[in-house]
């Protein structure tokens, strides 16, 4: 408490006093955020109102050489808004506006603690919507998903929030204004929106994000497909893009996971397959048509045993429902669980899940997969008992084992949920240390100091060569370049 | 021979003397000074790997532009951006170190999107990889799109990974007759629905508009639109700066403003693109009330091609973005040997 007193004070000089939390009782609430298993209760939390207030709070933070972490609705899944337990924790949950919608123009103006599922909401009078759709969209913000370049299950055909967001306004950590891009096209010099969008809160807090919205397709329809075999099922989905096809979503669910999901909300769910695919199609209706006639052609000679086109809207939507469904039907299954997000080419998938179905068996743990099959990226779940210590270990090595799997085979650590608190130790996996010292070099570009969302996304070397010591792989020591101490 | 580029570039930095990095020399017009010794990437070429069902090709820089996409199309797939090659010479790292993006930009989006990975290799010498092959990668800074488009002041690229799609199964071109402010109009209203619009062009009085999808989407579509149809190989012409339009001696601008913009009061003479995004403007006007002209839609202004360059060929940065660009340049590129001036002065 010591600690804060200054930092309240310095506060207080333009914040009301109910936007600075310093209790235990009132700070508990933000110590973590969806990815529960690492906590850390904040020093202060301060919720701004206005632009002018976050451009206090950081230039107050910055001349006290006093961290800050930026957080949206808290829904993150790396730990990427874990609190500094010896600094702020700026949430951005009141800049819930929005600012304006230019249907001619398509685009949305709004403020980062904008729900992502209300701005499609807000645009469908005008026919049209937002495209990125991260399963958690009725409470995800859009701050969030500008820090995570979240995804999805439309974004093979309709890209991540990279491709759907045309600016940002922010601050640095020293509370100058920035804008990066716009509505126009491009912007001159470097690319610093591709380099904000996913940089998880270490570059800049966005107080202000444009994004682009989409006319709404005239009509939508789905393909529920049934395969006795989840490679069979991974090898369709070749073969639909093979094919020439971009469907609008193209989804992956093995037994275990539709199990659990029609439970929950009984989607009509094929519970005999060994998986299921989602293969979606949009557009005009005589498009529509002709797509759905050519999918169900390439899904049945991939060996679907069954396939189901949706009839309606409605149950198009209850189709979606369980896929959208599964974390949370996963969560009344068993205490815990822990969400896995490796992205892989799409041809080592078979050879993937067999390599996850052999880690349940070394690690006595289950392990339901959601799948994210059109663009690559795997969501197994890990079911565990965080009352038990020894169950919590098991999952950690669980994790981290097919994390380093996915790099193996040509992928990556995180499609969409970041790196965070949770990956770091896997980022020594995935880059070598060149290539970690010019993240570095990127970071200190916009923060010399390192005081915004510090210890998150980017390991240090000597971080790297302690993970390295704990996982010496056949006699040979990975970094072995570094100096040890 | 990236092992030769690491030996020229460490070499460069040990003396401070500039590089000019270069593939066929296509786009030599574009940007500022050409500065340095010629550092060419030809050497590096060759598709290292492309497998259609993934939609993703890597290549190395020196890969003809044309070999590429011959490759692509005998898959029935595409470079999406439908970038501009400027002559049979272009280079891949060329494409993605200028990032500039074709006709299809305002449907399916810039260059930089479509680059999933790539391997530079920094002012030190060291080779870096960035990226990879997947779709979905939020793994560190996305270090590959910043690169893109940054005219090779932040390292050379020596191998990058693209994004695909199929070629649509049928196109159209169609023309109508239609003022500007008419046509900016209509690219905007089309544009919110649900029409398969891959290409829009105005000029002179005419509007053209290309649409691809599904032989039964163009078709509907088609109806909806109107006009006559027209000769594919127009967008070749506007794509490759071949059309009528890009001759001449005057100074050509490229100015990107929102699509709603209205028409830019200026002396010259306009091509429009991208739904109203992209204008070209054939003007000997004073820079300073071009760049004016386009601050004032919150756009930008570049002078594209131009024998004197005086003005600077891309807009003033606002003062703490200027300061990110050294910072980032020096931290790509500490010696400052990459493509002196060639973006700013001070890069």
């Amino acid at each position: 408490m010591g600690a804060a007193l200054p930092v309240v004070a310095a506060l207080r000089e333009f914040l009301p006093e109910r936007a600075i939390l310093h209790e235990e009782e009132d700070t508990r609430p933000y110590e973590c955020d969806g990815l529960t298993a690492y906590r850390q209760l904040p020093m202060v939390v301060a919720l701004p109102e206005t632009e002018e207030q976050v451009q206090r709070v950081l230039k107050a933070c910055s001349a006290m050489n006093v961290p800050v972490v930026p957080r949206g609705a808290g829904t993150g899944l790396s730990g990427g808004a874990l609190p500094p337990g010896d600094g702020v924790l700026l949430s951005m949950a009141k800049f819930m506006r929005v600012l304006r919608i230019d249907p001619l123009a398509r685009l949305a103006v709004v403020q980062p603690g904008v729900r992502n599922a209300v701005v499609s909401e807000l645009a469908a009078p005008f026919g049209l919507y937002y495209a990125p759709d991260p399963s958690s969209q009725i409470a995800c913000t859009i701050g969030g998903n500008v820090a995570e370049n979240s995804g999805g299950v439309h974004c093979l055909k309709y890209g991540l929030t990279l491709h759907n967001v045309l600016g940002l306004r922010g601050f640095t950590i020293d509370g100058e204004p920035i804008e990066l891009g716009g509505a126009a096209p491009d912007a001159p010099g470097y690319d610093l929106l591709a380099l904000a969008v996913g940089s998880e809160g270490m570059l800049a807090v966005v107080t202000e994000v444009t994004l682009k919205l989409l006319p709404k397709p005239q009509t939508a329809r789905v393909i529920m497909a049934s395969f006795d075999d989840v490679e069979k099922a991974g090898a369709a989905v070749a073969d639909v893009i093979a094919a020439g096809i971009v469907p609008a979503g193209l989804e992956m669910m093995d037994r275990p996971a539709t199990r659990a999901v029609e439970q929950f909300v009984a989607a009509g769910y094929d519970l005999e397959a060994a998986a299921i695919l989602l293969c979606e199609s949009d557009g005009a209706p005589e498009e529509v048509e002709d797509e759905i006639a050519r999918m169900k052609t390439v899904l049945g000679r991939a060996g679907a045993t069954r396939m189901t086109v949706s009839r309606d809207e409605a149950e198009r939507l209850r189709f979606w429902s369980g896929r959208k469904s599964a974390f949370p039907a996963v969560g009344r299954i068993s205490p815990d669980y822990y969400c896995m997000d490796g992205t892989i080419p799409r041809k080592r998938l078979g050879e993937v899940l067999r390599f996850i179905a052999a880690m349940e068996q070394k690690y006595g743990l289950r392990c339901p997969n959601v799948f994210h099959a059109g663009d690559g990226n795997l969501h197994p779940l890990i079911l565990f008992d965080a009352n038990d210590p020894d169950q919590l270990h098991r999952t950690e090595l669980f994790a981290a084992e097919v994390l380093e799997k996915c790099v193996e085979v040509g992928g990556t650590i995180t499609g969409e949920h970041g790196v965070g608190v949770e990956k770091i130790n896997q980022m020594c996996v995935q880059f070598r240390p060149a290539e970690l010292e010019l993240f570095r070099a990127v970071k200190r570009a916009f923060d010399p100091r390192g005081l915004l969302n510090p210890g998150k996304a980017v390991p240090t070397l000597a971080r790297c060569a302690e993970y390295g010591r704990m996982r010496v792989h056949g006699g040979r020591l990975p970094h072995a370049e570094l100096p040890r101490f | 021979m990236i092992a030769a580029f690491v030996g020229r570039i460490r070499e460069a930095a040990a003396r401070g003397g500039g590089l000019r990095l270069r593939g066929g020399g296509t786009k030599d017009f574009y940007g500022n000074a050409l500065r340095g010794e010629i550092l060419d990437t030809r050497g590096h070429a060759g598709i290292v790997a492309y497998e259609p069902t993934e939609l993703v090709v890597t290549a190395r820089c020196g890969t003809l532009m044309s070999d590429l996409e011959s490759s692509l199309s005998q898959n029935d797939q595409m470079l999406p951006f439908e970038p501009p090659h400027f002559g049979p010479e272009a280079t891949v790292g060329g494409c993605v170190a200028a990032g500039l993006s074709g006709p299809r930009r305002a449907a399916a989006g810039a260059l930089r999107v479509f680059v999933l990975g790539l391997k530079l290799v920094d002012g030190r010498g060291e080779v870096l990889s960035f990226g990879g092959q997947v779709m979905k990668n939020v793994a560190g800074y996305d270090v590959s799109r910043l690169v893109a488009g940054s005219l090779g002041t932040l390292g050379l690229i020596a191998e990058v990974s693209l994004k695909l799609a199929p070629r649509p199964q049928a196109e159209a071109t169609l023309r109508l007759e239609m003022p500007q402010a008419r046509a900016l109009e209509a690219m905007n209203r089309w544009a919110g629905q649900p029409l398969p619009i891959s290409a829009t062009a105005w000029h002179d009085g005419e509007l053209t508009v290309r649409l691809s999808g599904s032989a039964a989407g163009v078709r509907a579509a088609a109806a909806k639109v109107g006009g006559a149809a027209v000769d594919a190989a127009f967008w070749t012409g506007i794509r490759e700066q071949s059309d009528a339009f890009f001759s001449g001696p005057e100074p050509l601008w490229r100015i990107s403003v929102p699509s709603t913009s209205p028409p830019l009061d200026l002396a010259g003479d306009p091509l429009i693109e991208w739904g109203g995004g992209l204008r070209w403007l054939k003007s000997g006007e004073n820079p300073q009330s071009i760049r004016d002209a386009a601050r004032r839609c919150t756009g930008h202004a570049t002078l594209f091609r131009a024998a004197d360059k005086s003005a600077g060929c891309f807009a003033p940065l606002e003062p703490v973005l200027a300061r990110l660009h050294r910072e980032l340049k020096s931290a790509f590129d500490p010696a400052g040997i990459f493509n002196p001036g060639r973006l700013y002065p001070e890069l």
